[in-house]
């Protein structure tokens, strides 16, 4: 017998510390299994952004830097721009990445930085205890939105894809979910390919992964993923907004 | 011929594991309780396993290790 499966060499063995069922977990794993298959590794740095995700330097076993609320694309930037020959990616969640780091994810996209952006939308704000998003949905209850977010009073939900898509500099936008497994399959494919991207110093490349919050949303983990499969996939529509050919790929058939 | 390997301590007892189990051999051990004080999870019929290691995949805290 053989292993098919253990903890990738880029992920530190040492316990995470989020909450039981928390899809982090997942997405670290995701990235760190494709920073060993591109063997990158060694030449990665990672920023790591503010909120649940605070504390993910301490697990990725490539270099890490730590910036400030939102600011994780401008700080990837400075690296990237001084560090040419790395691979550089941020791990931002909703809360950062569409609320507080607007203005700088957008420019990043629309200079074509030639960084990667995992963002990780859970629709509330988990570190702080569940507030509203601008990523929670109509009709949601969080600690702000006691009755539900109402368009009239709270506005409507950001959808950050297809905002970042109209942009020229950002060249592979694709948006996928963690709620079963052949997602989560599909959603290691598309962070592969978002890294390829940077590598080939095509422009930037950002992946939406649609996450979990049972803590916040006072679900169970199971309940947690049936509501994500059922409320934020119809908000949220997965699949890829926009996509650039890779060296790599293969020429498309005369047919 | 396949073996999974729960590894107890890291365990938080989220359950996700055994949503994705095709053969529904993974049970939660009410009976254990690791050092963090969840109960975690295990394998109740280890010879049904066919090796898919769908429950590693859906694990966030990389607790089973899958042989094949």
């Amino acid at each position: 017998m053989s292993i098919v499966f253990q903890r990738p060499h880029a992920l530190i063995d040492k316990p995470l510390h989020y909450c039981p069922g928390c899809t982090h977990g997942i997405i670290h794993r995701l990235v760190a299994e494709v920073l060993d298959e591109l063997g990158i590794e060694g030449t990665t740095v990672g920023v790591a952004s503010v909120g649940c995700t605070y504390n993910s330097y301490e697990y990725f076993n490539c270099d890490m830097v730590q910036a400030a609320h939102g600011r994780a694309p401008a700080v990837a930037t400075g690296i990237r721009r001084s560090l040419p020959d790395r691979t550089v990616f941020t791990y931002q969640g909703d809360g950062d990445l569409a609320a507080i780091g607007t203005a700088e994810i957008v420019h990043a996209a629309t200079r074509g930085e030639k960084i990667t952006t995992i963002f990780v939308n859970n629709a509330i704000y988990g570190m702080t205890s569940g507030q509203m998003a601008p990523t929670t949905l109509i009709g949601q209850v969080t600690t702000t939105t006691p009755f539900g977010r109402k368009p009239e009073l709270h506005g409507y939900p950001v959808r950050v894809c297809e905002m970042l898509s109209t942009l020229e500099g950002a060249v592979y936008v694709e948006r996928v979910a963690v709620n079963n497994v052949q997602n989560i399959r599909k959603a290691k494919a598309a962070i592969k390919r978002a890294f390829q991207v940077q590598q080939a110093g095509l422009g930037f490349s950002i992946v939406e992964v649609l996450s979990i919050c049972p803590t916040n949303w006072g679900l169970s983990p199971e309940k947690a993923l049936e509501w994500l499969g059922e409320n934020m996939i119809e908000h949220y529509p997965l699949g890829n907004y926009k996509n650039v050919v890779l060296p790599s790929d293969k020429p498309a058939s005369k047919e | 011929m396949a073996k999974v390997t729960f590894r107890i301590e890291r365990c938080k007892g989220c359950r996700l594991c055994l949503t994705v189990c095709p053969k529904k051999i993974i049970a939660i051990d009410e009976s254990t309780l690791n050092a963090k004080g969840y109960h975690p999870a295990g394998v109740t019929e280890p010879e049904k396993c066919i090796g898919c290691a769908f429950c590693a995949t859906m694990c966030p805290d990389c607790v089973i290790t899958v042989e094949r």
